[in-house]
């Protein structure tokens, strides 16, 4: 039964989505020499943004943030998508999995007037 | 080489753990024990194709390959855990009977048995490539290679230890509880994998956040932290939880529940009406 429910949950979440990504935002985290670019990333409060991160070392790396509920690997010279938020103000950790000496922060600051 | 084993075990401790759980909760299944290593078996063997082909993975759909592959590989050890916990729900008293009587296996069918594999296999798949790529990350970035290899089986050995304990303390509890235990056992792991399905899907954008972290218990129990861990693995705990998580989570624990008391009241009902055999409950358990 669940089975049979699930594809067609994700039909209308679809179509329901449609609409609503219209204004996403986008943004770039690049991984170069075992280092996230930039380190402080900063976006706006209330906006789904689709972060995009390019890989441009060979070694893959995980980007992985507790904060941000986040898990994606990204292979050597390869470029992956990440939806997150619509975020609140704050700060939210982000590191690389397979070398914690790798991290960085998304910088969410208070805006005024947009919301949601 | 910490470093290296850390990550292994976490990676290892998640696959460790269900397979912990679904070998107690199929206790006194016979060909149990052959059905789980082809799971584990096949698990490595796609773990490795997963990893050669990571980036063709990571680039499809412009960018989301992943995180669809990794919602779709929990999504169908949900369905099969759910099933294997609706189905136990009508035979657990009478498995639990057997056992008890005659210490023997009790035949299952085969679709029992293969959704034990199902779950085995997703299990290791999921924690296995993200081993491979590490292992070749720490390989490729040119650390020692004797310290990456011990440490990469020192955690591949404590994860499948806690496995092992976890599965043998499980086999403490009475008998006449045991079924019940794993039972909710499984059914809060499962709503965990549901809602991690959920996160996925949401990062793929397939679905909305319906609110990014509506708490944050961080600052109480970390999921960084080894009990955070562990927490999220058998229970699903996010100290940051979305929205559409908690939506899933919730859904997916109450239609399971439901689904079991249901069967497990159609079953009942129906063995009254031609009762087999006996099965008295009234002596103590001899553990």
């Amino acid at each position: 039964m669940s089975s049979r429910l699930i594809p067609l949950l994700l039909t209308g979440v679809l179509a329901l989505n449609a609409a609503a990504f219209a204004d996403t935002l986008t943004a770039k985290l690049t991984i170069q020499n075992r280092q996230f670019t930039p380190q402080d990333l900063t976006l706006p409060a209330g906006t789904k943004v689709k972060l995009i991160i390019h890989n441009q070392d060979v070694i893959p790396a995980e980007f992985e943030s507790y904060d941000l509920s986040r898990e994606i690997v990204v292979p050597g010279h390869s470029q992956v998508t990440v939806y997150i938020g619509p975020l609140n103000p704050g700060r939210y950790n982000f590191f690389n999995d397979f070398n914690h000496a790798a991290r960085g922060w998304v910088v969410v600051a208070p805006t005024t007037g947009k919301g949601n | 080489m910490l470093a290296t084993a850390i990550i292994v075990f976490r990676e290892v401790l998640e696959a460790a753990l269900v397979i912990a759980i679904v070998l107690g909760a199929s206790r006194g299944i016979s060909r149990r024990g052959w059905w789980v290593s082809a799971g584990i078996a096949m698990g490595v063997f796609g773990a490795g194709l997963v990893a050669l082909f990571a980036d063709v993975i990571a680039e499809a759909f412009s960018g989301t390959g992943q995180a669809l592959l990794d919602a779709a590989i929990l999504l169908t050890a949900v369905v099969m855990l759910a099933w294997h916990n609706i189905w136990m729900s009508g035979h657990g008293r009478k498995l639990a009977g057997e056992i008890k009587e005659v210490g023997a296996a009790v035949q299952a069918g085969t679709k029992n048995l293969a959704a034990l594999l199902v779950i085995t296999f997703t299990a290791v798949l999921r924690e296995g490539s993200e081993i491979v790529l590490f292992l070749w990350a720490i390989a490729a970035s040119g650390g020692h290679e004797f310290g990456m290899t011990l440490g990469g089986f020192t955690g591949l050995a404590a994860g499948m230890l806690v496995g092992v304990l976890l599965y043998r303390s499980l086999l403490f509890i009475p008998i006449r509880h045991f079924f019940s235990v794993t039972g909710w056992l499984i059914l809060l792991l499962t709503a965990g994998l549901a809602a991690q399905a959920a996160g996925f899907l949401n990062q793929a954008g397939l679905l909305p956040a319906l609110g990014s972290n509506l708490w944050d218990t961080s600052a109480i129990l970390s999921q960084s932290g080894i009990l955070g861990q562990l927490l999220h693995i058998l229970v699903g705990y996010t100290a940051r939880p979305s929205g559409i998580e908690i939506l899933f989570y919730g859904v997916t624990l109450v239609a399971i529940f439901t689904l079991m008391r249901i069967n497990g009241r159609r079953v009942h009902s129906m063995q009254q009406r031609q009762p087999l055999h006996d099965q008295t409950d009234t002596e103590p358990a001899n553990s």
